[in-house]
This record gives structure tokens, C-alpha cells and sequence, in this order.
């Protein structure tokens, strides 16, 4: 099964990790959940949409990463997945 | 009840008034305790129970100066689990991680309240979890010694571990394989307890300049050691490397340099975190550059404070607790280097070195826009730590300045309310971040003095908004209202109440 990884679990980071699945699925653990788990989700269900991927698996360990970190480090992952450099 | 910043006082307490209210009431003060002649050794840890008749429900005191390295409160809390002693009350000074043997006698009910200026750890997340029976009541390093001197708070038998000790039961901490420097927290338990049990490692014929005053000590217990050096103070404490921190120093420098705060005779303190410790530098080099002369340093010393001393920056250090061995050293060495009680440092009712300060550099985990500051819990309201000596060095020091991120692991440090009030925002003039610097509005006078500043300054409802841009606007969270916790200001009023934690992590 093809799979990228992106990022790391060092604070201000998020490690995201994405795997090629049937259906659409997003897991997301955070320290700041609480405060920002629905602007988090959105940024990936968004960055998802304008990659053109609507099937992957993706979980998000994430350490208090910014917007731009997230959409950063899950462009890098899906395109690990895909195998583009 | 609410206090008077609103918020939740539990019954049976004294809701905060303000800062100066303290000013309005006499100093209380109980008898000291009994002295003796000579004291009794103990033959081990069960001894010292069975000879001081250690029952249930009684209140037993510690200090913290073996911090994260300390064996002592450990050993007497096994002791306690082996008896299962029921309802004992524990007033260490602060808990670490290393006493993590405490959230078991917790759960079991052999411990139901607590009384400390700072606890971090798994005792302060089972604290949070609400696993305490009774209450965790925190003071302020200046709160404690008063709340012991007037009775409020009653220690039936203070264990205090001290690195040597005399034949006359004088006690030392600055010699000895257990070496941590000033004992000052421990002085008011010493003098206030109703019995007094010195545990050491090291017995020496006589103990130059003592700190703790032999006459006071009823029982010693000799152990093979009363901590491990590797976690009694950190090998050395250092300034930051990380471009933030050290841009956040270099501006509150600046400041307080354009606040005429750097001059002949200046008295400051910081706390030991590299932040902290870049602006002392910063100063430094002012002081350098000049010829500059301070009066004193105050607090938790460190080596940094131990060297400006020997070059000749300060007239003198009054040092509560020694953070670093280098402040082990110098204390011992230098006669300019004195070790102060928590009394002496903090209590608003002594004649404490607080209130001579110019100006004190504090950290904050949250601070809100009326200038309070929580560095009692974290965001979630979980507790991680305690006043220790903020609330009362912001009070005392003519300048208080608060240096932090302003954003950490994407919450902004700035909040419209703070979760926990910790120091109220009478006493915090100074917000420095890496953004922006923002001044209490109450000190029209400060904001005179920087009016043509070039200091990027800035309203705190506008650092607020700056913050908002970078991370966005966090979710509002509710808090639970099961009391846990009460956070005692150094007057012994309520200034805030912490509660149960709900399970927030997703």
C-alpha cells in the first residue's frame, strides 16, 4: 500500500500521515484540539480539495502546527504517497 | 462568591480585595516554638513516626530545596503508605515530578489536602483530575511563610532534609554531597512547627554560619542520603540561544533602559529561564558599557547573578534558593552572597526584600487583557506549577515585566480572560513579546516616558489581534465546576478558584 509521511512531532509541528484508501477518512489528534480542531480540519479538507484527492486515509499528529505548517506538511505527504519528488 | 475580579471564591475562604489590601491589617504572629537543648537521633524513617506519635490527620511540612532530586518527602510519604495512615495533610513547600509517589497515597486517602507554592507533575494532573479528597491550597513563596507565622496554617511536624548538620543541630546547605545552596523555605516551618526532625547525610563537629538555627530541632535522622545531586540544582543555567527569546530580551532591555530603570544602585530580579537570564545580559551590558553599580539581586540565584556579584555589579545577592551549582559555590565563598528565609524574601507582612526591587522579569503561561497572569495552569486548566515568588515580586518591584512568546505551540499567550488568575493585573506593567511590547494602561506614567519611544508598543488589544491573525481565533472552552483548588494570594485571600479537569484530549 503506498504511504507518505511529512513533518515531525516536535512542538509548533504536525507529523501527517497519509495512506491510499477507499474511502476518505482524517484523524486528528492535537494538544489544541480544543481551541482549533475545526480550523485544523478544515485546512485539510481544503489543501485536500485543491490537491484533487478525495479517497486517502490521513492522521495528523499534530503539536501546535500553524495553518501553513499543516498545508505544508500534508502537500509533502500526498505527494510522497504518489511518489513525486 | 466572587472576588473582586470575578472570580469563583469557594466558601470558607477570604475573596481577594486587592493587592494593597494587606496594608490595613496587623501582622499576626503565633509563639515560636519550644527550643531545647540537644536533640535526640532517630534510628530510621519508622522511628522518627513512632517517637513524634505521626497519627492520622496530622499536617507535615517539607521544603523544597532538594527539588527534583529530593529523597526525603518521598521516604516519609512510603512511610506513610506502609502504616496507611489515613487524612494526613502535606505542606511541602513544592512537588515535582519526582514525588510522584504522592498521587498513590492520594488515591488511597492517606493524603486528602495539600498546601503548596507550586506543584508540576503527575501529582498536578491527579490534583487536577480531582483525585484529592480535600482541597490543594497554593500559596505564594511569601504567603507560606505568612500563613505559618500566623497560625493559619498549623504544622504539627516539619521534615525538613538539610545537607549537614552539627552537634548542636545547627543546620547547613551549602556543604556536603547534598550541597543545595540557601534553605529558606525552610526557616518559617523551623521556627513555627510544633516539632522540628532535620533529616541529613552528614554530621560535621560544627557548621560555620549555619543557616538554620539548632536550638529550634527536636529530632535528627541520619540516612545514607537525603537526595540525588543530579536532580538537587541543574549543572549550569544558561541564556537562550533561540533568536525569539533573545529578541524578547533585547527589547524589554531596551525598555527598561528607556524607563530609566538601568542606573546606579538598580535592585532586580529573573527568573533562571534563558529568556530571563538574556535580559539580565542585556542589562549587563549596560551596566558594562557605563559603569553602573547595582544595589542587589534577589530570588532563585544563578551563576549568572553569582558572576555580575564577583565582577563587582552588585553590592550584594539575598538568595532564597540556589538554582545552579555555581550558586552552591559562591554562597559558600563570597560574604556578599546572603542566604535569606522565605520570610525575609516574600512576606508582605516582614521587612522583605520584594519591595525594595526596581524591576522583576517574570514569565507567563497566560496573561489577559487586564494585565492578569496565570502561571497556574495550563490553558485546558490543568495545573502545571504555582505562583512560587511571582505575585509577590510583582507587587514589590517597582516595574514588573512579564517576557514571553507571543505565541506558543499556536495558542496565543494573550487571552481576553485568563484561565487562572495567578498575579492580578494591578501589579504587571510590562507585556514584552517578540511582536510588540504593551504597558498597562494604569501606569500613565511608564507610557509618558516612552511616548517617542522606537520600541515597536502597542496596545494588548492589539498584540491580541496580531496573535488572532497568526493562529487564528481559539474555540471558547467550558470549564468544569468541581472545585479542586484554591489559589491563596500572599495576603491569604482567594484570587482564584481551579477546577476539576474534564478529559480534553482527543
Amino acid at each position: 500500500m503506498k504511504r507518505g509521511i511529512a513533518g515531525t512531532l516536535e512542538s509548533n509541528d504536525i507529523m501527517i500521515t497519509v495512506k491510499e484508501s477507499d474511502t476518505l477518512k482524517v484523524t486528528l489528534n492535537s494538544i489544541v484540539y480544543d481551541f482549533f480542531h475545526t480550523r485544523i480540519e478544515k485546512v485539510i479538507y481544503d489543501t485536500l480539495a485543491e490537491l484533487g484527492v478525495d479517497k486517502v486515509d490521513v492522521v495528523c499528529e499534530d503539536k501546535g502546527a500553524l495553518d501553513c505548517t499543516i498545508k505544508a506538511r500534508l502537500i509533502t505527504a500526498i505527494h510522497r504517497m504518489e511518489g513525486e519528488r | 462568591m466572587k472576588n473582586s475580579l470575578n472570580r469563583f471564591v469557594p466558601d470558607g475562604y477570604k475573596p481577594f480585595v486587592g493587592s494593597d489590601e494587606y496594608k490595613k491589617q496587623e501582622r499576626r504572629l503565633i509563639k515560636e516554638k519550644k527550643t531545647s537543648k540537644g536533640f535526640t537521633e532517630l534510628k530510621d524513617v519508622s522511628d522518627l513516626f513512632d517517637k513524634l506519635n505521626i497519627t492520622d490527620g496530622m499536617t507535615l511540612s517539607f521544603h523544597h530545596h532538594l527539588r527534583n532530586g529530593d529523597f526525603v518527602l518521598n521516604m516519609v510519604a512510603e512511610e506513610i503508605k506502609r502504616r496507611n495512615l489515613k487524612n494526613i495533610k502535606l505542606a511541602p513547600s513544592s512537588i515535582f515530578p519526582n514525588n510522584k509517589i504522592l498521587v498513590e497515597l492520594i488515591e488511597n486517602g492517606n493524603v486528602t489536602d495539600i498546601y503548596t507554592d507550586y506543584v508540576n507533575g503527575p501529582v498536578a494532573q491527579a490534583i487536577s483530575e480531582g483525585k484529592l479528597k480535600g482541597t490543594c491550597v497554593m500559596h505564594t513563596h511569601g504567603g507560606r511563610p505568612q500563613a505559618i507565622e500566623s497560625g493559619d496554617l498549623h504544622i504539627d511536624v516539619a521534615i525538613l532534609g538539610v545537607p549537614v548538620v552539627d552537634k548542636e543541630g545547627n543546620g547547613s546547605g551549602v556543604y556536603g554531597k547534598s550541597a543545595c545552596g540557601s534553605l529558606g523555605y525552610a526557616e518559617s516551618d523551623l521556627r513555627y512547627a510544633d516539632k522540628v526532625v532535620f533529616v541529613t547525610d552528614t554530621f560535621v563537629d560544627v557548621c560555620e554560619k549555619p543557616q538554620l538555627d539548632g536550638k529550634y530541632v527536636d529530632f535528627v535522622l541520619k540516612v545514607p542520603a537525603i537526595g540525588d545531586p543530579a536532580g538537587i540544582v541543574s549543572g549550569t543555567t544558561k541564556i537562550t540561544k533561540d533568536p525569539v527569546g533573545l529578541k524578547i530580551a533585547r527589547n524589554a532591555a531596551q525598555l527598561l533602559d528607556e524607563l530609566g530603570m538601568i542606573k546606579d544602585g538598580l535592585s532586580m530580579q529573573t527568573g533562571a529561564g534563558g529568556t530571563s537570564l538574556a535580559v539580565a545580559y542585556y542589562v549587563k551590558k549596560r551596566m558594562v558599557e557605563r559603569g553602573i553599580k547595582g544595589s542587589f539581586a534577589s530570588g532563585g540565584i544563578t551563576g549568572y547573578f553569582t558572576d555580575m556579584l564577583e565582577e563587582g555589579l552588585f553590592d550584594e545577592l539575598f538568595d532564597v534558593q540556589c538554582f545552579d551549582l555555581k550558586a552552591v559555590e559562591s554562597i559558600k565563598k563570597n560574604a556578599t552572597h546572603h542566604a535569606m528565609s522565605g520570610s525575609k524574601y516574600a512576606n508582605a507582612f516582614d521587612d522583605n526584600v520584594v519591595d525594595k526591587l526596581d524591576f522583576v522579569i517574570l514569565g507567563a503561561t497566560e496573561i489577559d487583557l487586564d494585565f492578569n497572569v496565570n502561571v497556574t495552569t495550563d490553558s485546558h486548566g490543568k495545573i502545571m506549577g504555582g505562583s512560587g515568588g511571582h505575585s509577590d515580586t510583582a507587587h514589590g518591584a517597582k516595574v514588573t515585566v512579564i517576557t514571553t512568546n507571543l505565541v506558543k505551540s499556536r495558542l496565543p499567550i494573550i487571552k481576553e480572560q485568563v484561565t487562572t488568575v495567578t498575579t492580578p493585573g494591578e501589579d504587571v506593567d510590562v507585556l514584552v513579546t517578540e511582536r510588540g511590547i504593551a504597558i498597562n494602561p494604569r501606569r500613565t506614567d511608564l507610557l509618558e516616558k516612552v511616548k517617542n519611544s522606537k520600541l515597536p508598543i502597542y496596545k494588548i488589544q492589539d498584540l491580541l489581534k496580531i496573535a488572532y491573525e497568526i493562529t487564528g481565533e481559539p474555540l471558547k472552552t467550558e470549564k468544569s465546576d468541581i472545585p479542586v483548588g484554591v489559589v491563596v494570594y500572599r495576603d491569604g485571600t482567594v484570587i482564584d478558584t481551579v477546577f476539576k479537569t474534564k478529559q480534553v484530549t482527543k
